[in-house]
């Protein structure tokens, strides 16, 4: 092995930290500037269609083009996805969330629950 | 002329593997539900091979070809967009890394596979017009560094064992 692809070996290892150490850095930021949300948020196409407070158990079916369905259940403060008829399920398997800023996409739908704060007057989403 | 009649039976051949891998990767159980877009990338081993033997605008044809024909075979017109961004944006990163002589196959990889990612964030981020989205990046960038490494030894292997073959 020449100096050259050892030169390449040491590159890629110091890539490969270096991407997982912004990412873990990343994450503990997220984590610990997390505060729990008020309102389960629903956006269909990026447009909000509908918000639910968290403090109140509820069980709605999300309708999106196409015919999709999307069951938003609220309880115990949480918003999850308990069922769905997008292709991949993705949504239907998202933990649930609670704190502001968590989402739940659902791609094939376009579909996005996210959480935000009473102070959150909503519709500013891509300013945030 | 048969040099090119070859070349051409052998990029159709890389075509139908990476399609056959595509379909292996819808089989596989999915790793995390919790992200949308985690995936080994057993395609890449394809590309990444045809980047290196035959540059990038065949691995780029090969990688057009397979996006197609998954869409047409298992697929979803809605996905397309975010498999197109994210097949680019990859391959595009992929060949300046390579030219740029700091990375082996495998550090070509990595980026290939995180920024695979990231191009697929970057189109969900527009389609959906929610910034907030961007923090499914933090866990695909830990997948496609980790996923990146297996492929990018992988690819490594089939370009030693195909050394000896002429096209
Ligand atoms: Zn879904």
């Amino acid at each position: 092995m020449g100096t050259n692809d050892r030169k390449k070996i040491r590159n890629d290892i110091i890539l490969a930290v270096v991407l997982l150490a912004v990412a873990a850095a990343a994450m503990l930021f997220w984590h610990f500037g997390k505060v729990e949300g008020d309102f389960a948020v629903v956006l269909i196409d990026g447009v909000e269609t509908a918000r639910y407070a968290l403090d109140t158990d509820t069980e709605v079916v999300i309708h999106t083009d196409n015919a999709g369905e999307n069951t938003l259940v609220i309880a115990g403060g949480k918003a999850y996805v308990g069922a769905a008829n997008c292709p991949d399920l993705v949504c239907a398997g998202h933990r649930a969330i609670s704190r502001v800023g968590e989402t739940i996409v659902c791609l094939p739908h376009k579909l996005v629950i996210k959480i935000t704060a009473a102070s959150d007057a909503g519709g500013v989403d891509m300013a945030a | 002329m048969q040099g090119k009649a070859k070349k051409l039976t052998f990029l159709s051949l890389a075509a139908a593997v990476a399609l056959i891998l595509s379909y292996v990767e819808v089989l596989l159980p999915p790793i995390v539900t919790a992200v949308p877009g985690i995936k080994i990338g057993l395609p890449n081993i394809v590309i990444i091979f045809l980047l290196y033997r035959f540059g990038v605008k065949d691995a780029a044809a090969v990688s057009a070809v397979r996006l197609a024909a998954v869409t047409l075979l298992f697929g979803n017109p809605v996905m397309l967009i975010y498999s197109i961004a994210g097949a680019a944006l990859s391959l595009a990163l992929m060949a300046l890394c390579k030219k740029c002589g700091l990375f082996s196959a495998v550090g070509v990889s990595i980026v290939g596979g995180v920024s695979h990612n990231l191009g697929q964030i970057l189109v969900a981020m527009l389609l959906l017009e929610t910034a907030e989205i961007g923090y499914y990046m933090i866990v695909l960038a830990v997948s496609g560094t980790v996923a990146g490494i297996f492929i990018g030894l992988a690819g490594m292997a089939v370009l030693k064992a195909m050394k000896n073959v002429r096209f």
